[in-house]
């Protein structure tokens, strides 16, 4: 009974272990729909460009 | 550009959900491993990550063929987008086994055979991005992408095999690891059902963003293509 041990307290390394799995998804799917969102407005100015010629 | 399909927002429901029972497994339902303690947790999403990484590897290597055997450029596209999302995952898989290995290795990073083959294949994709910035033919620009994922992809099976085969500290999940691995543990089933379900979850999201990804590609190259149309 005196040799049983609770596991260590590595909770913190779990955490930033997470934060940084969550983070870095979410600055990847950002990008994502940032890119896009930019994509269309540039081929938006394109297309108008073009029609005016 | 066509409006985003009905399955596509469908898909994204579905991920989202997976992912919210993914994790809820990870933190709620899965135990805390006895030696360890709640760091082992990270093992979950970090092996999830790894696999993305080395199935979109596979996948740019697939479609890089294609494009070579067929010359058509929704595989090329097709191809960069794989590549940018393994890319993404690969690196979190590396940073999140290097938190992992600080109070269990005691050292945040080790030029062990599976740390130094996995930063070697994160260098070769990321080069293959710069490399790709590099080139204006839009179709020479193709051919060497597809090439490059052909070879590139050589990189991949040397890092899954590199545990199983040198002396490693790296634990081994799936089949006999080295004796030595620092870090190993006995999964029970409930660590089991946590870590094929995440595998599963990371899996459908590889493909929701692959199809979102795709569907900027296509973007990209109409958006080039008057570009190039016009000068």
């Amino acid at each position: 009974m005196f040799f049983l041990q609770s596991p260590p307290d590595t909770s913190a390394y779990m955490i930033a272990g997470y934060v940084m799995i969550f983070g870095v998804m979410a600055i990847y799917i950002t990008s994502i729909f940032t890119r896009t969102r930019n994509l269309k407005r540039d081929l938006e100015i394109l297309s108008e460009v073009e029609d005016q010629q | 550009m066509e409006s985003k399909p009905r399955f596509l927002s469908v898909l994204d429901s579905i991920t989202g959900i997976l992912f919210v029972i993914a994790t809820y497994m990870v933190f709620f339902y899965a135990p805390v491993e006895a030696v360890m303690g709640k760091v082992q947790k990270v093992f979950y999403f970090h092996v999830a990550a790894a696999w993305v990484g080395m199935l979109g590897f596979m996948v740019a290597a697939i479609v890089g063929g294609i494009y070579l055997f067929k010359n058509d450029r929704k595989w090329d596209i097709v191809g960069l987008a794989a590549v940018e999302i393994s890319l993404v995952f690969f690196f979190i898989a590396i940073v999140a086994g290097s938190i992992w290995a600080r109070p269990i290795w005691n050292t945040w990073w080790t030029w062990d055979p599976r740390l130094t083959t996995a930063s070697i294949v994160e260098l070769i994709y990321a080069a293959y991005l710069m490399l790709r910035q590099g080139i204006e033919d839009p179709d020479r620009r193709a051919r060497f992408g597809a090439v490059y994922a052909l070879l590139g992809f050589l990189s991949v099976p040397m890092t899954f095999i590199s545990i199983r085969l040198l002396r490693t500290i790296h634990p081994t999940v799936v089949g006999g690891g080295d004796p030595g691995a620092e870090g190993s543990f006995s999964m029970t089933t409930p660590m089991k059902q946590t870590f094929f379900f995440s595998l599963f979850t990371f899996s459908v999201l590889f493909a929701d963003l692959l199809w979102h990804r795709v569907r900027m590609g296509k973007l990209a190259a109409k958006i080039e293509h008057l570009r190039l149309r016009a000068l």
